[in-house]
């Protein structure tokens, strides 16, 4: 991405001056203007006062071809790190999918397919960043330090599951689709009149583009020109409802235009796009220089939520042209032109995700059921007389409770 | 004669409305080629078209807003809130404007428009899906609230709701949505808004509830039935308009009276209920009109739903102290 901060100072001053010759010029020949536009009528062409361009990002396509020239400066180690994270990623949704299926986990939206588009972009968030997720950020929440055991029990109904750990400077989930957006912005406001050196990121659906809440939160953004980097990940379906039905723009990204900052798009399925395009953007953002959207262009290549059945409204073709493009696959094709994959490391790798995981869902299994009191517990900081006689009745009543 | 699921039966009556008024449509968030996430809208887009039956962008706000749109044009929009915690982003186009748009254009203007919502818990669904927010809706004047209990009841109050030609906000309890079987007419018919139904009748309690909670009240009902007390069961149908002479008739000749509402107790329905019946029958009271309901606190995940619903057992112990007071 260009850093256009500098071209728009000039430019702002330039305009600013021509907005002066325009009023002299206007007050001291208006006279004469008047008579001669009734004489002849005046010429006022139509002329363009705004364009604008979005940029497509790509640097590893579905070959493993990389564009070195764009890659973003990665150790092998780091590289590594990120396969080995969209590997746990998918090893825990996978296994996710299968609890849910055996009745031992409530309803599940699976991340296949968007693994690149959730570990790209998380890895390049600093602790000291906040990250506002969407429902669909399981990749991107364990990146950040959540216990995979908490997605689950989150999932499972358990609401110990949004406790999110302190120091983990994260909402929990957010399930009113876009609600968390202007609370983003609300959050790296703050971090700016604070003065500290953070970004906020937040995560959206391409449905969540139709919200009020985006295009408010966006306005905001742009306006104090925050410190927030809004991720969305067009998986191009809101449901059975695809993108054609939330935009007629071309791109998701330009939005972000009509806000006064940039918008770009990346290949959703390309894990060096994703993090190369949100490093710059959260760089951007904790030096003071605004907002950015990014629209990772990636798929849905599972239901909506184990709740859902696609075959009902999508093509099994559609879904298979998108697996082709897999996130997983392609830089592991990359890693192994560059001698950092082999089969061993590969089954390293994957036996470590599943014992990760075995273990989590062993630990989430384990724990009691949630203590009742729990319902009221945190409506206040402190109860007020009626809540605590509610709960007090509620407990003689031993789960039969009368008020 | 038919035996249908709630689900079944409002589609049947989405389907003869839509083919008996052309003016008829639906819209909402995957209603049109998935059928909806409950399958309430299923074959319709198949039926009527993309036309008639829409799925539109994700925006509560904007689906009620264009509907209160083509309702003053002449439609007889039918929007659906996937789910009932999702009507919030929605709030300021009911109230600023459905409820309204008569008053303020004193006349010029109506709005003939339902907005169907699932409510309430029960099903084990995720955070922010099991809501019961009637309230609200309720305290807004110029909106009409419907709550049914049945098969039959959803579809005869549907077509009653569609042909009204004010704003109806129809509520769902999606725990009956396939729970139960019940028959229901092919041939047309319409529940009046604005009466409540008396589901049993009998001469020691009233028990007032409404939607999901019906079914719980019924079973404590035949519990105390097992033990000689006769349960008068009033199904409320519709929250607003209330229909006070049923009640206050009922709570006449019982004397006593339960609520039962899965909503949060304070400023729950519950409320209005007890100020109306202590305005009208307070001398005819041989006991305080207890209320069953769902805490003042947020309505918990799966996990500890069970705790936060009413149930028959808080239902009987309810009526045991009205009976004993
Ligand atoms: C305000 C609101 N309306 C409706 C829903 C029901 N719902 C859950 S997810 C979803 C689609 C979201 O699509 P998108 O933003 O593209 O995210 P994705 O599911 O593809 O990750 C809908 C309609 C909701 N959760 N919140
Ligand atoms: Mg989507």
């Amino acid at each position: 991405m260009i850093n256009c901060s500098r071209i728009k100072k000039y430019g702002n001053k330039f305009k600013i001056i021509l907005e002066n010759a325009r009023v002299t010029f206007i007050s001291r020949w208006s006279r004469r203007a008047e008579k001669s536009s009734r004489e002849k009528g005046a010429a006022m062409p139509k002329k363009t006062i705004q364009t604008f361009q979005v940029e497509w990002l790509q640097i590893l396509d579905e070959h493993g071809n990389c564009d070195e020239t764009l890659r973003p400066s990665l150790s092998d180690k780091e590289i590594q790190k990120l396969y080995e994270w969209m590997v746990l990623t998918r090893t825990l949704d996978e296994k996710a999918f299968k609890l849910q299926r055996e009745g031992r986990l409530g309803t599940y939206a699976s991340i296949l397919g968007q693994e690149a588009a959730q570990v790209g972009s998380a890895f390049a968030l600093q602790p000291s960043d906040w990250m506002f997720p969407s429902f669909r950020e399981a990749g991107a929440s364990i990146l950040r330090g959540l216990p995979p055991r908490m997605i689950l029990q989150y999932w499972s109904g358990d609401e110990r599951g949004s406790q999110i750990p302190e120091g983990q400077n994260d909402f929990p989930i957010t399930i009113p689709v876009g609600t968390q957006i202007p609370i983003a912005a609300g959050a790296a406001w703050a971090a700016k009149l604070r003065g500290d050196r953070i970004a906020v990121m937040t995560y959206l659906g391409d449905g969540a583009t139709s919200k009020g809440d985006f295009h408010e939160g966006l306005n905001f953004a742009g306006v104090f020109s925050l410190p927030v980097v809004f991720l969305c990940q067009n998986n191009q379906w809101a449901i059975s409802v695809p993108l054609s039905r939330q935009t007629r723009s071309k791109t998701l990204a330009q939005k972000a235009i009509a806000y006064g900052f940039d918008g770009i798009q990346v290949d959703g399925n390309d894990v060096f796009a994703v993090y190369k395009a949100a490093k710059e953007a959260l760089e951007k953002a904790r030096a003071g220089h605004g907002p950015t959207l990014i629209e990772c262009l990636t798929y849905r290549i599972g239901d909506h939520t184990t709740a859902d059945d696609a075959s009902r409204y999508r093509k099994a073709e559609e879904v298979e042209a998108w697996r082709k493009k897999d996130p997983i696959d392609r830089l592991k094709k990359y890693m192994a032109n560059k001698g950092l994959w082999n089969e061993a490391y590969h089954q390293q790798v994957a036996t470590a995700a599943r014992e990760k995981v075995e273990a989590a869902v062993k630990e989430e299994e384990a724990i009691p059921l949630p203590d009742p009191k729990d319902i009221f517990r945190y409506t206040f900081g402190e109860l007020p007389e009626e809540l605590k006689q509610q709960m007090e009745n509620f407990l003689r009543g031993d789960g039969r409770p009368d008020l | 004669m038919a035996k249908l699921t709630m689900v079944e039966a409002i589609n049947l009556a989405l389907k003869q409305e839509m083919e008996r008024d052309p003016a008829v449509v639906v819209l909402g968030e995957d209603v049109g080629k998935s059928g909806g996430v409950f399958r309430v809208t299923q074959g319709l887009f198949e039926r009527f078209g993309d036309g008639r039956v829409v799925d539109t962008p994700l925006s509560e706000s904007a689906i009620v807003g264009v509907s209160i749109g083509m309702a003053a044009y002449g439609f007889r929009p039918v929007a659906e809130i996937q789910f009932e915690g999702f009507v919030y982003g929605a709030m300021e186009q009911l109230i600023s404007h459905a409820s309204r748009i008569r008053t303020r254009s004193r006349g010029r203007y109506h709005c003939p428009l339902v907005v169907r919502m699932p409510y309430g818990g029960g099903i084990r669904a995720p955070e922010h899906h099991s809501e019961s927010n009637e309230a609200l809706l309720v305290h807004t004047p110029g909106l009409k609230v419907v709550a049914p209990s049945t098969p039959y009841e959803a579809k005869g109050l549907l077509v009653s709701a569609v042909r009204d030609p004010d704003p109806v906000i129809f509520m769902e309890p999606k725990r009956v949505y396939r729970a139960i079987k019940e028959e229901v007419p092919e041939e047309e018919y319409s529940i009046p808004l604005g009466q409540c139904r008396i589901a049993t009748e009998g001469k020691d309690v009233t028990l007032i509830a409404w939607g999901a909670m019906l079914q719980p009240t019924l079973k404590a009902a035949a519990l105390m039935g097992e033990r000689g007390i006769g349960s008068e069961v009033i199904d409320l149908r519709t929250l607003s308009p209330l229909d006070d002479d049923t009640i206050i008739e009922s709570v006449k000749k019982t004397k006593r009276a339960v609520i039962i509402h899965e909503a949060p107790r304070t400023c729950g329905l519950g409320a209005e209920l007890i100020a109306r019946i202590n305005e009208k029958a307070l001398l005819y009271l041989e006991a305080p009109v207890e209320r069953v309901t769902g805490f003042d606190t947020v309505m918990p995940l799966p996990k500890l739903e069970q705790h936060y619903l009413p149930n028959a057992e808080r239902v009987v112990e309810a009526i045991d102290r009205v009976l004993s007071f």
